[in-house]
């Protein structure tokens, strides 16, 4: 069998269902393999959209996202993806072609030292040098991306070892002896993190990305419950908790509500599970919560006491621990009366949902996401750009399932948006997905729309297009004297047009009745949509905490 | 507080496993002072012994952020108080005259260091101690004509029974 049949029956052997990526020179026996094999492949525009939609596809089903590309910059291509799934913690198997084994580091062409490029932003990466090394190579590479805490893995093949034959045998057996155990926690670490979380008066949960990844989410809200503590999440964790929730605060941080930001430094208690205190949600560290009892449960132990010191820590799944946690407050809680807290939690909520948007305006991103949520069915996916319209979405778009909220938190990748989005599609065609995108972002991978309309992975955009890269002007505004610098994008492209130019349906919308018309009709008929929402480039994302501020001193 | 901070691990003796690691001293920023690395006591193992600076949490972190790779197999810190730490350097010394040479037998006894070679111009010293004994020679020898300084970084193991290994 040749290396690249043996590379093929491998990742069918991992359940592979669909590859995204781009072919080239040191690839092309690979490609000529995928051509006998039910494995579907999908072809981009760009590698770097390829990284982004087995990400979106991972991130959606929980199952691990394959992109492959060619030598040289067909991989560095994928490196700017496989740093966003790293800081998200998103399993995805990148699989690169490499030169032939006699050329390389002899600067061939095409030639990149891919293993070392990408060496910081994976957890894995093996360049096998016979076909004999592939099938174990493959097994490695999917166990290692999807345990514990997951994560990108790269194998690079050179080209020869692709054409080389060998026989070859393939084997479920795993044997690395660098695998730590996961620590199950003991009962003497839940008995006393439940003794602190029962005495507390006002406890107060944070969940991020880690619960998610855990399937978690119904422990955690049977623990909030449980212990009428209210739920604020991550930008990674949105969706984990339903924000329609009585308890919900929505997200803190940077741009978290006002409310759940105040409210949080009256906590005496705070239970943060898969949550890492990255400086976009804590504010000032210092500063952050510095009364209150902390209480951390994290997969990865380094991320114990890495940002926020601690006063108990559990390093385990989100999941085991959260089971052993509620059995153990059942038992202590079994009258627990409705405290000051939950009223005082409940007041908050009430001021904040009923505040009016006193805005003139018809067509503001608040109004625009709120109506988004009314219209599309809770199961929906969603993905954002990266900037104002990832803050908007955060602020206003109302998560209701985990997997359902797919945004680029920790890189802040711009242009992830739309091929995440295409990505989730993949694996839940079941379901309808939206992009909430800006101008600026969605133009980084728009020629992605060539791959939603000839690859059938229907998926809608709605731009919230002010012309600007607007996170940066709104900076410029706050922060620089309104003195803009090089953020003006200007009237083009035509949304419309550009869509329409790939085969996509294009809608420019001028009020929200022309919006709800638009989404009805993407919902309706299935196919590419790109829906040009015209906004006011000079409208800020509010409210806002400024860079190395407390989470108090919020701005709006 | 800043301190010194001993580290041993046992990892894959493989190409490309230094890399790695010294990729994630470099990604994280940790403050290195040596490294040290050879075959361990398996041949398929090497032993790994790494010098930080830093503070208490630091060398938790570091520990933790090695032991998260795949190709380490243990990390531990080790208490310099209960392990037997050792660094080797090799010193090229002037030694053209008479005085010199005397100079430098001299220094060498009290050291108890060893004269390793010898040419009409230079002596090559070799010396074995901590660190602290290591930078002493060189700074005491750079007044009679210290030409070239090699040194291993400090290497350490764990007095007594206790040890960092893996069973085959």
């Amino acid at each position: 069998m040749s290396g690249a049949k043996a590379l093929v029956k491998a990742l069918e052997r991992e359940k592979v269902e669909t590859i995204f990526g781009l072919p080239g020179g040191a690839i092309m026996p690979v490609y000529d393999a995928l051509l006998d094999s039910n494995i579907r492949h999908v072809l981009v525009r760009h590698e770097q959209s390829a990284a982004h939609m087995a990400d979106g596809y991972a991130r959606a089903s929980g199952k691990t996202g394959v992109c492959m590309a060619t030598s040289g910059p067909g991989a560095t291509n994928l490196v700017t993806g496989l740093v966003t799934g790293q800081l998200d913690s998103s399993p995805i198997v990148a699989i690169t072609g490499q030169v032939s084994t006699p050329q390389i580091g002899l600067d061939a062409f095409q030639e990149a030292d891919i293993i070392s490029i990408a060496s910081p932003a994976t957890k894995y990466s093996h360049q096998p040098r016979s076909v004999e090394e592939i099938p174990y190579t493959v097994r490695e590479a999917f166990f290692i991306a999807s345990l514990g805490r997951p994560g990108p893995a790269l194998i690079d093949l050179p080209k020869d070892v692709q054409v080389d034959s060998a026989e070859v045998k393939f084997s479920d057996k795993i044997r690395i002896r660098g695998i730590k155990p996961i620590p199950t926690p003991d009962n003497t670490q839940i008995g006393r993190v439940a003794e602190m979380l029962s005495e507390a008066e006002k406890p107060f949960i944070l969940a991020g990305g880690g619960v998610i990844v855990a399937n978690a989410s119904n422990q955690l809200q049977n623990l909030a419950e449980l212990l009428l503590a209210p739920v604020a999440t991550s930008l990674m964790g949105k969706g984990v908790f339903p924000e329609n929730h009585p308890l919900s605060m929505g997200i803190i941080g940077m741009h978290g509500s006002k409310e759940a930001n105040q409210i949080i430094y009256d906590a005496d208690v705070l239970l943060a599970i898969g949550f890492r205190f990255s400086d976009r949600t804590t504010g000032k560290l210092d500063e952050f919560c510095p009364e209150a009892k902390v209480i951390q449960i994290d997969i990865d132990s380094t991320e114990i006491g890495k940002n926020k010191c601690i006063d108990a820590a559990i390093v385990s799944d989100a999941a085991t621990a959260l089971n052993m946690l509620n059995k153990a407050l059942k038992k202590k809680l079994k009258h627990k009366k409705k405290t000051s807290w939950s009223k005082k939690i409940k007041e908050i909520k009430e001021i904040s949902e009923n505040k009016i948007e006193n805005s003139g305006k018809e067509l503001t991103p608040p109004k625009i996401l709120r109506e988004l949520r009314r219209l599309i069915p809770e199961k929906s996916i969603v993905t954002t750009e990266v900037g104002q319209n990832q803050m908007w979405a955060s602020l206003y778009f109302k998560a209701l399932r985990p997997r359902t909220f797919i945004t680029s938190g920790g890189f802040g990748c711009m242009g992830f948006g739309f091929p995440a989005a295409i990505g989730a599609k993949a694996a839940r065609p079941d379901l309808p997905v939206f992009d909430i995108a800006g101008d600026g972002s969605f133009i980084m991978t728009e020629n992605s729309l060539a791959t939603s309309v000839l690859e059938k992975i229907p998926v809608t955009v709605v731009i919230l297009n002010n012309r600007m890269l607007g996170m940066v002007a709104q900076w410029q505004r706050l922060f620089f004297n309104r003195r803009y610098s090089a953020v003006q994008l200007g009237n083009v492209p035509d949304f419309v047009k550009l869509a329409e130019s790939y085969g996509a349906q294009g809608i420019r919308v001028g009020s929200i009745h022309e919006f709800s018309k638009a989404i009805k009709t993407s919902l309706k008929e299935e196919v590419t949509t790109v829906i040009d929402v015209p906004i006011d480039p000079e409208e800020n994302v509010l409210p806002m905490v400024p860079v190395g501020y407390s989470l108090k001193e919020v701005i709006g | 507080m800043t301190k010194t901070y001993i580290i041993s691990a046992l990892v894959e003796h493989k190409p490309g496993v230094l890399y790695k690691i010294s990729n994630m001293f470099w990604r994280r920023g940790f403050n290195i002072e040596s490294v040290a690395i050879g075959t361990a006591e398996q041949e398929d193992l090497a032993r790994i012994t790494i010098t930080i600076e830093g503070e208490e949490k630091d060398a938790e972190q570091f520990v933790g952020h090695l032991e998260k790779l795949i190709d380490v197999l243990k990390a531990t810190r080790l208490d310099p108080k209960k392990a037997v730490i050792r660094e080797l350097a090799l010193v090229k010394l002037k030694a053209k005259d008479a005085k010199l040479r005397s100079d430098i037998f001299h220094y060498v006894d009290v050291f108890r260091g060893r004269i390793v070679d010898v040419s009409p111009e230079t002596a090559t010293v070799e010396i074995v101690g901590s660190k602290d004994k290591i930078d002493a020679f060189i700074s005491l020898t750079k007044s009679i004509g210290l030409i070239e300084v090699a040194r291993t970084g400090e290497t350490a193991l764990i007095r007594g029974p206790e040890s960092v290994r893996v069973d085959e």
